[in-house]
């Protein structure tokens, strides 16, 4: 069995695993390994060939593989060490090992100081939201369409239905469009978009696509093929109304309907994960519950840029390469952060306070749509910050700051929550 | 020139297959799809039944009795997953309690005399997640699970091992009778002469028996749709949950499987379509109203797919298993409903016996294998072997389904088997790439890929279960 050891190991080369690897290595950690499972570096980013990456990072929009490649081209320059096709298959966290396989090394048993978990996240599938119907072929998650197109150079149908308004949805419509296939609707069970707003524009808007909300799909008709849904309109409680239903002739059915964080390694290591996110429960040090594992990206919680990714794992590489190289925190006090009004969850989870604080980022997201709002952080009665927002989405993320200087006044408990609602 | 001409290769055809191919004759297996596991075998529960609640007397009653001890040799003969769980029936209601002493003598009538009754306390020991207001119970120690696919899968390639020849995708259009004898198979890939005809067709047995003009009974569908759950769900079971059955219905059940994932359901629906694989809204409501009496935990946000089945139901109902008097030849395997997998152990000797009687020369060969070694089981290696054999074969090194942890190597593996996959779908059944969490989300592509590469086809033509369901459409523009 191959073993070895290094000072940072980081599970999944997409754009969390990327910044977080570098990150460690900036920060002094020596010996800084990568494990990625695919055979090049990027993750999910190297099919999403369209553009809307970078805009916050890099003040540029960029596809998906230059985005990665803006942190792909300082890996092998810093001497970071890489496993491509290479599956972590478990983490024993009681003596800092992973054992990984590949092709080449077969069983590879390799020691951490500190492990970064950046393994992102799945798709959701037909089974796990019931669509009733027969079991056809010509039924794709957006993003293993997106493989095949992008990756693989096949189509996987004609005419289309995409179920869900998330963002894969939505660009995997205008990304079919132009390869000649017809989307004619997609359906979104909500009353409101899942996504960004600007993909609505950009990708269903600007094609004549129908979005049809407070839909859903009632029924996959076809033995062999997909060969037709049948659409229905839903009530307040998300239950289809008898007698609104009408069938789309379609060959294929797109699924864009929501991301789970990939979990299972974190489970094996015992890493306590939150069921609002269902990710790990993290510190502002993205820290987990267990001692000397950190992560970030997707597989903490789903983002919806990729900007904010970088900027989380960022944090979290630099942790990991801190605790690697033997920095510890005085812990003083602990704040659990607490969705209040309005709020879905909130991550970090927890913020500790250490005599050599920064400024903390809290990434949350909002229950339901609203305009005009004030977004609150409150502790111990009072306000530690305020910001004001034109409007808010439960399918975009919201951040604010927490100054170094106002982490002091925190109490066991901090709340975020939407204050008011104006008109 | 045939001895026997078996029609189905589901689990009753490849346990007739398997049990004929002892002996020194010619034996060929027919089926319409394009891999063995039939329709109603492949989409049942996966339970190995006592008998306990047969109707006493029947020979269904006998059959499934005499088959269940069978499974300890024939799984470890066949390298089968297969589990002794045990079952629970538990009453949940007073006036299910007044019926449990009843079940219990009518399991001693079937010879099923290792039954316990359970006080309440008893079954919530047994199973700490059933419901508080359990009654009691009677426990059926040898209520087992095994994995349907691969046992199916396993009979078939151990007959062919030993000689017995497969025909899939072949359909049969008519069987030629000439001066009161079974002459000849006709298909759309031709006409084969035999001595003897099987009609193991399960749901199209009527079909079938029509064509030698013998058809006194109609075959119907009864649907069963079944959710799986989550390996990972906070109330998994141990053993079988049954319900006690009502004057309608036998109810519906909660079952480990033999991989980990709870199965709950089935529905019971008389249908006439024997296409009608619909999975329906209210179907699964029902399930999960029913199952919650037993499991009160369990919950449709944990499942990870649904499916259906549909059991073939004769009508006079009852097993039918006998040589025609007027159709010398003809061997009809006819009324084998949900009891099937079961039974096929069995089932296959008991057909073997029909045979002699009719004059089939039974001749034992010099040497018969029983022994299936299955596809290799990766993710059961120790460190130190799953090392050693990615050494000697790199393949074993690439894991394509991440979810179940199954590599490339396994997939090579069994595509080259005698009965090789040729399906997203037949992979899934010998391997479970694509039957976990993402449900092929991931190794999807990949497994069209490696389709495609080792049978030498384009990646186009590779289907998701059968001609017309092919998976890619054409090239992208760039391809063009």
């Amino acid at each position: 069995m191959f073993e070895t050891n290094y000072d940072v190991v980081v599970i999944g080369a997409g754009p969390a695993g990327l910044a977080s690897a570098i990150e460690a290595k900036k920060v002094g950690a020596q010996k800084v390994l990568l494990v990625e499972r695919d055979s090049d570096l990027g993750g999910i980013l190297q099919q999403c060939i369209h553009p809307g990456f970078g805009l916050h990072i890099f003040d540029q929009e960029l596809t998906g593989p230059e985005y990665a490649y803006r942190f792909i081209e300082q890996i092998k320059p810093l001497g970071i060490d890489v496993l491509l096709n290479t599956m972590v298959l478990d983490i024993h966290s009681d003596d800092n090992r992973i054992y990984a396989v590949n092709q080449e090394k077969g069983i590879c048993n390799i020691g951490y100081k500190s492990l970064v978990l950046a393994m992102g996240c799945r798709e959701r599938t037909r089974g796990a939201i019931a669509i009733p119907g027969t079991r056809p072929a010509g039924i794709f998650t957006a993003g293993t369409a997106q493989r095949y197109i992008n990756m693989q150079g096949y189509m996987v149908g004609r005419e289309f239905v995409i179920l869900g308004s998330g963002d894969i949805g939505m660009i995997m419509a205008r990304r079919l469009t132009l390869e000649g296939a017809k989307v004619k609707a997609v359906v979104e069970i909500m009353p409101y978009l899942t996504g960004l707003t600007r993909n609505k524009v950009q990708c269903l808007d600007d094609f004549d696509i129908p979005l049809y909300l407070k839909h859903t799909i009632v029924d996959i008709k076809g033995r062999n093929r997909v060969e037709k849904v049948t659409v229905s309109q839903v009530d307040d409680h998300l239950n289809p109304i008898k007698g609104t239903e009408w069938d789309i002739e379609c060959d294929t059915l797109l699924l864009s309907v929501g991301l789970i964080p990939e979990n299972e390694l974190s489970r094996r290591a015992q890493v306590k994960l939150s069921p609002a996110t269902l990710g790990p429960i993290v510190n502002q040090r993205m820290e987990t519950s267990v001692k000397n594992i950190f992560a970030c990206g997707n597989v903490l919680h789903v983002n919806d840029l990729v900007d904010n990714v970088t900027v989380e794992s960022r944090v979290a590489g630099n942790y990991a390469g801190l605790n690697a190289i033997g920095k510890n925190f005085l812990i003083k006090k602990v704040a659990e952060c607490l969705p209040g009004d309005g709020i879905r969850y909130i991550v970090p989870q927890r913020i500790e306070v250490t005599d050599e604080m920064q400024d903390v980022t809290l990434y949350f997201r909002v229950k339901e749509p609203a305009r005009n709002v004030t977004l609150e952080i409150l502790s111990k009665g009072q306000t530690i910050a305020r910001a004001k927002r034109q409007k808010i989405n439960p399918g975009e993320m919201e951040k604010m700051k927490i100054k170094a200087s106002a982490i002091d006044k925190l109490g066991h408990e901090l709340i975020v929550r939407v204050a008011e609602v104006k008109g | 020139m045939m001895d026997v001409v078996i029609i189905g290769a589901g689990a009753l055809g490849t346990a007739i297959a398997r049990e004929l191919s002892k002996y020194e004759i010619n034996v060929l297996v027919i089926d319409k799809n394009e891999d063995v596991g039939g329709d109603a075998s492949k989409s049942n529960s996966g339970i190995i039944h006592t008998g306990y609640d047969a109707t006493p007397g029947t020979l269904e009653s006998r059959l499934v009795v005499a088959a269940n001890p069978m499974y300890d040799k024939l799984a470890r003969e066949l390298d089968v997953p297969f589990i002794r769980c045990g079952a629970i029936l538990a009453a949940v209601s007073q006036e299910e309690y007044q019926l449990l002493p009843k079940l219990f003598r009518k399991a001693h009538e079937n010879g099923v005399y290792d039954v316990e009754m359970l006080t309440a306390e008893q079954a919530r020991k047994l199973e700490p997640n059933i419901s508080p207001e359990v009654k009691g119970g009677i426990y059926i120690p040898r209520e087992s699970i095994i994995d349907p696919f691969t046992l199916v899968v396993a009979y078939a390639e151990n007959a062919a091992m030993n000689g017995t020849k497969f025909m899939l995708s072949t359909k049969v259009t008519d069987i030629k009778v000439e001066e009161g004898r079974v002459t000849k198979v006709v298909t759309d890939k031709g006409e084969i002469a035999t001595q003897f005809v099987v009609n193991a067709a399960g749901l199209y047995t009527d079909e079938i028996a029509t064509m030698v003009g013998l058809c006194d009974f109609k075959v119907h569908p009864r649907k069963g749709q079944f959710y799986i759950m989550d390996k990972e769900v906070p109330y998994n079971i141990e053993k079988i949950l049954l319900p006690v059955p009502t004057k309608h219905s036998k109810g519906k059940l909660a079952s480990p499987t033999t991989h980990g994932n709870m199965l709950i359901g089935p529905t019971a629906e008389d249908l006439e379509d024997k296409e009608d694989y619909v999975v329906t809204r209210e179907g699964l409501k029902e399930i999960i109203e029913s199952v919650r009496r037993l499991l009160p935990a369990v919950s449709p946000k944990d499942a990870i797919t649904q499916y259906c089945g549909l059991r073939p139901t004769k009508t006079p109902e009852g097993y039918k298993i006998e040589a025609s008097k007027e159709v010398k030849g003809y061997i009809g395997v006819t009324g084998v409903r949900s009891t099937g997998v079961t039974a096929s152990a069995a089932i296959a000797g008991y057909v073997v016996d029909i045979l002699a009687d009719e004059g089939l020369e039974l001749k034992l060969k010099k040497y018969f294998e029983p022994y299936r070694i299955g596809i290799t089981k990766f993710n059961e290696l120790s460190w130190k072997e799953k090392d050693e054999l990615i050494k000697q074969n790199p393949l074993y090194g690439h894991v394509i389904c991440r979810c179940e942890t199954v590599t490339e190597g396994q997939i090579v593996e069994a595509i080259h088997r005698p009965i090789g996959p040729r399906s997203l779908d037949a992979i899934k059944r010998r391997l479970r790439a694509g039957a976990g969490r993402c449900q092929g989300g991931f190794c999807g592509p990949r497994v069209v890929e490696i389709l495609a590469r080792e049978l030498n086809v384009p990646p186009e033509t590779i289907t998701k279960h059968r001609k017309g369901s092919e998976i890619l459409t054409g090239p992208n523009r760039l391809g063009d």
